[in-house]
Formats: C-alpha cells, sequence, structure tokens
C-alpha cells in the first residue's frame, strides 16, 4: 500500500469520525441547553471552545447567540471545523483513494455531501436543523458500516480505523472537558448574581452521555445515578463502551498489529493507557481537569505522530531523495 | 408529447441513425422505434435516471478555470450511436495498419532514420518538432512500440467516409468515459440490449493490462504496474483513478515514487518496492525535472536515466508524440506505405502545409475555407475555423501562419456527421459528432469495438471537446441480424 494513499484513507477515517462526532454534539448541545435556566452564561460560546475553533470565529464575528454559532459549526466555509469543511475534506480524501474504498461507499460519502451542499445552509430552524445532524449521524454510520462489512480487514481496514479511533479518543477527551463546566460558578445576566449550577450537573453529564450515545451504556456498567466522578471514570477508562477512551486504546492497539513494524506507536498508545488508568480522578475532579485534558490531547496527538513517522513520511525517503 | 422522427431534420449532413425526416437506417430502426413508443414522461423519467447514475457514479472531469467548483458532471446524451460491425471491421482494421505504421516511424526517428536517408519524409520537420526528444536516440524500448496506447479521432463526411482527422499519441484520455457511457446506458436502458447484438466493451482494462504488463523488463510473473497521474486537479484525474482501480494497479503521483541506483521504486507503508511498468498520464516534459523542465513537481527526478537503462517500462515511451503532430500527420499515407508496402485503409482529410510556400498561398488567400491547426496543441484549443470565424480573427490568424508557418496546418472544414440528441423538453435535434477509439499495442493489438463517440451540444456546433461545451453518447457497434 501507498504510503500517500494510506495517509488519505488514515484521514478518511478521522474526518468521519469528525462529522459525526460534531453533528452529534451540536444535537445534543442544542437539548441540553433547553434544560438550563434561562440566561445563564453557559451559551453558545462553549460550544466553539470545545470544537476549539475561537480564533477563526472571532475573526468573523463578537456575537456568540445561537444563529451565527449555528450557522459557523454547520456550514461556514471559513471555518475548517464546520460540518460542511469536515463532509468537503472526507469527500477529498475518498475521491483520491476510490481504488482502495468499494464503490458504494464513495458513491455514499457523494451523496453526503451533495446532501449537505444542497441543504446546511438552509437549516436554520431547529427542527430543520435537527433534521439535518440526525441525518448526518446516520450516513456516517452507514459508510462506516459499509467499509466494515465490505472491506477486506486488512492495512486499509487498519488504517480507517486508527483515524477513526484516535479522532475518537480526542472527541472523548473534549467532551469530558465539556461535562466539568458544571463544576464551574457561571453568572446569570438576568439576576445578576453567580450562580453555581451544580443542581445542574446531573443534566450536564446526562448530556455529554447522550452526545456519545453513552447513557444506556453507563446505566448498564455503572448501575448507579449519573455523578461526575463516575462518568469521568467510564468514558476514560471502559474498555466495553466503544467511545470511551480506554476502548479506543485497545482498539488501536489491535488494530496496529495489521501493519508493518508498529512498535514505535504501540509505545505511543501506551503512554496514552498508563495517563488514562493511573489518573487519581477523585482528585482531579477537586482541583480541575484543564491540566489534564491538555496533557491527554497532546499524548493522543503523539500517537499521531508516530504514525506519520511510522508509515506516511519516514526519516529515511527524506534522505534518499535528498542524496538524488 | 412521444418522439416524432418525421420531424427530425439531419439536412445536408450525414446522420448516423436517421437518412431523411421518418426514415431510420437499416441498424437504427429497432432503436428509433423503440424510443418512439416512449411517452414523454418515460423519457423524461430515463433521462432524469441518466443524471443520477452520472451523479452518483461520481463520473465528472475538472475544468481548470472554474476554481472553487473544479469537478463537472460528464454531459451525456442518451440516446446511442450505432455503427454496423460489417463496416466497424474495416475501420479496425485501418486503425491498426495506422498505428503499426506510426510505431515503425517513431522507432526510425530514434535509431537508423532510413525514411529520412530515402528522403520520404525531410528531417528538418522532426528536428523542428516541438515533440521531438533528442534524449531518447538510440532507445529500443521493448517490441520496438512507442506509443502503446493512442485515441486516433474519426470524422464522417457528407457523404458517410470516416477520415482519420488527428492521432494522439502522448496522453489521450476519454476511454473512461468509453466505458462509463456503456454503464449508464445499460443501468437506463436494459430493453435495448435484448433486442441488439451489441459488441462488449468492458475488457479494456483487461487489455491494457495485458499490454503494460508486455512493457515489464523484468521477468516476473505479477510486475508492478502503476498509473503515474499529475493529480486531483488534472481535468482526467477521474480517468487515471478510474483505469488504476479496474486494473488493480496503484495509482500514483510523481512524489509517491523515487529513483535510487536507476531503479524506480514506490513508497509504500512496507518501504520501498520496486516498480515495474509506469502508464504515465502527464506530458513528457514534466517527467523528469532532472532531463526535461527542472521546475517539475509533478514527475520523478532520474526517471529518463531509469527507463533509457531498460529498467523501467513507459507507456507511452518518451518522445513517441513527435508522431502526432499535426505535420507530420501530412505524410501518415506514404508512411504506411513506405513501412507497410500497403495502401492506406483510413484515409487523412486532406490537407495544406503552411511551411510549403505554395500551399501556405493557398491557406493565407482561402481561410474563410479552411480550419487552421497549431502543429502541437491538443484539445481544440488555438485553432481556427475559418467559416465561422470575424474577419478580425481571420487576419489574426494569418499573422501568426506568416510569423512561424511551420507550426500550422490547414485542412477544408469537414461537413461532420450527426446524431440525435435528447433535448430538455423531449424532443430530438441532430448534433454534430467525432469518434474516438482506443487502439492498444504491446506484444499485442486491441482495438476497442467502437470508442468515445463526442457531441458537440450547441446548434451548429463543431467543436465536441469536453473542455470547450462538447458532450459524448454510448456508441454501439452492432451485429447484423437483430435478435
Amino acid at each position: 500500500m501507498l504510503s500517500s494513499v494510506a495517509e488519505r484513507i488514515y484521514w478518511l477515517g478521522r474526518y468521519l469520525e469528525r462529522v459525526e462526532n460534531t453533528a452529534r454534539l451540536i444535537n445534543v448541545y442544542s437539548g441540553m441547553l433547553l434544560d438550563l435556566p434561562r440566561g445563564t452564561n453557559i451559551g453558545w460560546g462553549t460550544m466553539i471552545d470545545i470544537i476549539g475553533c475561537n480564533d477563526d470565529y472571532e475573526k468573523i464575528s463578537e456575537r456568540f447567540e445561537e444563529k451565527p454559532v449555528v450557522k459557523f459549526l454547520l456550514s461556514d466555509p471559513r471555518n475548517p471545523s464546520s460540518l460542511m469543511s469536515g463532509v468537503t475534506a472526507m469527500r477529498e480524501n475518498a475521491r483520491t483513494t476510490r481504488e482502495i474504498i468499494p464503490a458504494e461507499a464513495w458513491e455514499l460519502i457523494n451523496n453526503l455531501y451533495l446532501h449537505m451542499k444542497d441543504n446546511a445552509s438552509r437549516s436554520g430552524s431547529r427542527r430543520g436543523r435537527q433534521q439535518l445532524l440526525e441525518t448526518v449521524v446516520g450516513e456516517c454510520q452507514r459508510i462506516f458500516g459499509l467499509l466494515t462489512g465490505s472491506m477486506n480487514h486488512n492495512s486499509s481496514y487498519a488504517f480507517i480505523q486508527l483515524g477513526r479511533k484516535i479522532e475518537r479518543a480526542d472527541m472523548t477527551s473534549r467532551m469530558v472537558d465539556v461535562g466539568s463546566i458544571s463544576l464551574l460558578p457561571v453568572f446569570n445576566r438576568n439576576t445578576n448574581q453567580r450562580l453555581f449550577l451544580e443542581p445542574y450537573e446531573n443534566v450536564v453529564w446526562m448530556n455529554v452521555l447522550r452526545c456519545l450515545s453513552g447513557y444506556q451504556a453507563y446505566r448498564q456498567t455503572v448501575r448507579s445515578q449519573v455523578r461526575g466522578e463516575d462518568v469521568v471514570r467510564f468514558l476514560l477508562q471502559d474498555e466495553e463502551f466503544p467511545r470511551a477512551i480506554g476502548y479506543c486504546l485497545n482498539d488501536l492497539d489491535k488494530q496496529l498489529r495489521f501493519l508493518p513494524n508498529p512498535e514505535e506507536v504501540l509505545r505511543a498508545v501506551a503512554r496514552v493507557k498508563k495517563i488514562t488508568t493511573e489518573v487519581d480522578i477523585t482528585k482531579l475532579l477537586e482541583s480541575g481537569l484543564l491540566d489534564f485534558i491538555d496533557e491527554l490531547q497532546i499524548s493522543i496527538a503523539d500517537i499521531h505522530e508516530a504514525i506519520s513517522l511510522a508509515w506516511f513520511h519516514p526519516e529515511e525517503w527524506r534522505r534518499i531523495a535528498g542524496a538524488d | 408529447m412521444p418522439i416524432d422522427w418525421k420531424s427530425y431534420q439531419p439536412g445536408e449532413f450525414h446522420d448516423e441513425l436517421i437518412s431523411s425526416p421518418g426514415n431510420p437506417r437499416k441498424h437504427a430502426r429497432v432503436l428509433a422505434k423503440y424510443l418512439a413508443s416512449l411517452s414523454q414522461e418515460e423519457l423524461q423519467h430515463r433521462k432524469d435516471s441518466v443524471d443520477h447514475a452520472i451523479k452518483t457514479m461520481g463520473i465528472s472531469f475538472t475544468v481548470y478555470s472554474e476554481a472553487g467548483n473544479i469537478d463537472r458532471q460528464w454531459p451525456f446524451d442518451l440516446i446511442p450511436r450505432i455503427i454496423p460491425s460489417k463496416e466497424w471491421a474495416i475501420t479496425s482494421k485501418g486503425l491498426e495498419q495506422r498505428l503499426r505504421a506510426l510505431n515503425c516511424f517513431i522507432h526510425d526517428i530514434y535509431n537508423d532514420g532510413h525514411i529520412f536517408k530515402d528522403k520520404v519524409v525531410p528531417w528538418d520537420l522532426i528536428a523542428e518538432s516541438g515533440n521531438y526528444r533528442p534524449q531518447c536516440q538510440g532507445m529500443k524500448p521493448k517490441h520496438s512500440v512507442w506509443a502503446h496506447i493512442c485515441g486516433t479521432d474519426l470524422v464522417r463526411d457528407a457523404n458517410g467516409r470516416f477520415y482519420v482527422l488527428e492521432d494522439n499519441l502522448r496522453v489521450p484520455s476519454g476511454v473512461s468515459y468509453m466505458l462509463e457511457n456503456r454503464t449508464v446506458t445499460k443501468r437506463v436502458f436494459p430493453e435495448l440490449f435484448e433486442n441488439y447484438d451489441i459488441q462488449p466493451i468492458g475488457e479494456y482494462p483487461d487489455r491494457l493490462f495485458d499490454t503494460l504488463s508486455s512493457l515489464s523488463p523484468r521477468d516476473v510473473k505479477h510486475p508492478q504496474i502503476v498509473v503515474l497521474t499529475p493529480g486531483i486537479y488534472n481535468s482526467a484525474y477521474f480517468e487515471h483513478s478510474f483505469l488504476a482501480q479496474q486494473m488493480g494497479a496503484e495509482l500514483v503521483q510523481g512524489s509517491d515514487l523515487v529513483v535510487d541506483q536507476d531503479k524506480v521504486y514506490m513508497k509504500t507503508i512496507h518501504g520501498l518496492e520496486r516498480v515495474d511498468v509506469i502508464y504515465r498520464r502527464i506530458d513528457d516534459l514534466f517527467l523528469d525535472p532532472e532531463c526535461f523542465n527542472p521546475d517539475s513537481a509533478l514527475g520523478v527526478a532520474g526517471l529518463m536515466r531509469a527507463w533509457l537503462k531498460g529498467n523501467v517500462g513507459l507507456a507511452n515511451a518518451p518522445g513517441a508524440g513527435v508522431a502526432d503532430d499535426k505535420v507530420i500527420y501530412t505524410y501518415v499515407p506514404k508512411i504506411i506505405k513506405y513501412y507497410l508496402d500497403e495502401e492506406p485503409i483510413l484515409p487523412n482529410v486532406p490537407s495544406y502545409l503552411c511551411v510549403d510556400p505554395k500551399q501556405c498561398d493557398h491557406v493565407l488567400k482561402n481561410l474563410d475555407k479552411l480550419v487552421v491547426k497549431p502543429a502541437n496543441e491538443s484539445g481544440g484549443y488555438g485553432m481556427l475555423i475559418g467559416p465561422r470565424a470575424s474577419k478580425r480573427e481571420r487576419e489574426d490568424f494569418a499573422a501568426r501562419i506568416k510569423a512561424n508557418p511551420r507550426n500550422y496546418m490547414a485542412q477544408p472544414l469537414v461537413a461532420l456527421s450527426t446524431a440525435p440528441i435528447l433535448m430538455d423538453d423531449g424532443h430530438v435535434e441532430p448534433r454534430h459528432i467525432d469518434l474516438r477509439p482506443f487502439v492498444l499495442q504491446g506484444r499485442e493489438f486491441y482495438v476497442t469495438p467502437g470508442g468515445l463517440t463526442r457531441v458537440a451540444l450547441v446548434k451548429g456546433s463543431y467543436v465536441v471537446n469536453s473542455s470547450q461545451g462538447g458532450g459524448s453518447k454510448d456508441t454501439w457497434i452492432v451485429n447484423e441480424g437483430s435478435r
């Protein structure tokens, strides 16, 4: 398999997962805001924070209100993290790996792109938006289903899965970050008072779980009410729930064995595992998650670097090309 | 309203399906009757299915100038063009003859040069050609074949006779559209395939694979074959990807390849792997920055060294384009006679060479009746269609011809044949068409049954190139006697 193709197919997996997660996130977040007291300062700006596109947003608007934020997240081509940008990038990567992926998968991806192009900028109403987001999530699932069901489970499939699981682990870490906002005091514009969201903590964590389709799984595994500490432990360490970081790491480990010379990458995965399993979650929730999430996300990014060095851009080739 | 063939007016042109209003040709009767039996709604429904199929199959081509939306749907007309197999058999023989002779000619150019010593073709024409590559002198590629994959453009005149309009020996494109057009037609008109005995075209990718395999320098069971593309911004990227997929070959860009010790390798997740044959879809001058354009980021440094040492097969060979120069074209009938001692089966369109002062004089005096073409351009760029041009455009062109007569040749405007296309409101109108069959030559020969029929979608227009508003049709070679 060509290194350049491996790289594109890896990014295809990442973008597919990113698009699906972003759609879920916007949908659940809209729902959660309806559950919180009116005027609470956790508004749409937090959404921009989670997706990590503050700089791009501030270039075009100062208003953190529903309409402009949602438009920015759904359809703005100037936002590289918008759904439309994600779908476009996914299609570009699929278009350039058409010799590898099943023809039907390309057709589904192309259709999703055409659907987004026709509908993304027109989904102003909450109902229309919800419909669009559900379609996107459903289509992404269909595409993954098709890839899983009709591709040979060899190295190309492994690269899709690597991209998918790294992206997912990253997104789950962001979701843990969202939950932690319920621990911070917020300012209520209507009453001019500081307000603690603790009474709403459950609501927030419940929505985090819903966003990851993990509410039921959590209930079955943890068998207690929704509590921050348990949810964080579940999302970081569980090895059975597919959106938990623990599961993603195990799967990375498994997929890596399909690829030649994976040692360095396996080591990078092990480092993330160490971070997630050795952390004292009770202490963490007292002292604040910020530094921990940073460390976690950097270690996940290190897996990506290791993959790139192992298969996409080995040092040695730069040497041969330079010697010529 | 269903289709009414009585109101279809082919005029003074040769129409492929309808000889005069209301009278389909023998081979087109079943088709014409069938189409007329469909209601307008039914026709519209088929038309929508075509659009849908093309959209979801992602059949596209790319236009350079349209930044932002680089991918365009492939314009396709659903009424097939039919050619009887008897007539095709002769045409096919003519193509094989022509390509055999052209390959002898290219080999002669880069080796002994007999044809110049015998004064059949003047050497100066070669030396001055923009497509002559002196770096290839002395090279003896496998099977003595240089142009392995050719797309020859054929046209019919008002009498229905086929002429060769040009030979494309460099990187001809269109074969994927020929194949996809058939797939689409099968999806939309499956009934028709029961009533006609249509020669299949689907084996092309296998034949291409065999042709390329026969160029492998190593005697291995599974030579490593790659398709070298300039990338997704090339107008034919869809085709490069399609052919790689169909052949099970790797689709590579220059950056995927590296030359070490005069051997070509590709960068894979297992490390560097040896490459045996490259079906290159980039122009000569971009192939190797060491040898040609030093700024080319599309090619591979050292590729020419590897090829000249016989360590890699290149299709088409560098330098093959010297024989599809439009001035050399005028010598092809002589070239066929010289190498094969045969009469040409397919005639050339009569041509005037501007490099000859007498002929040039004739061209300049008759610019309003002639089509003038530059020697090295392809894709229909840079030519003058005299009868359709303004006085100013003609004067402009006259100046260019006088400045560089070697670069131009002229032909009378061939009254291209027509075929019916289905209009948006459901009626049919004639449009001008040409035909590009594809010819393969390696260890063996193969000519596609039919080829890509290109249509000038604009009424009265003669320009069929997809980059300039052309469309296409499925082309059927039909064995006589309907099933």
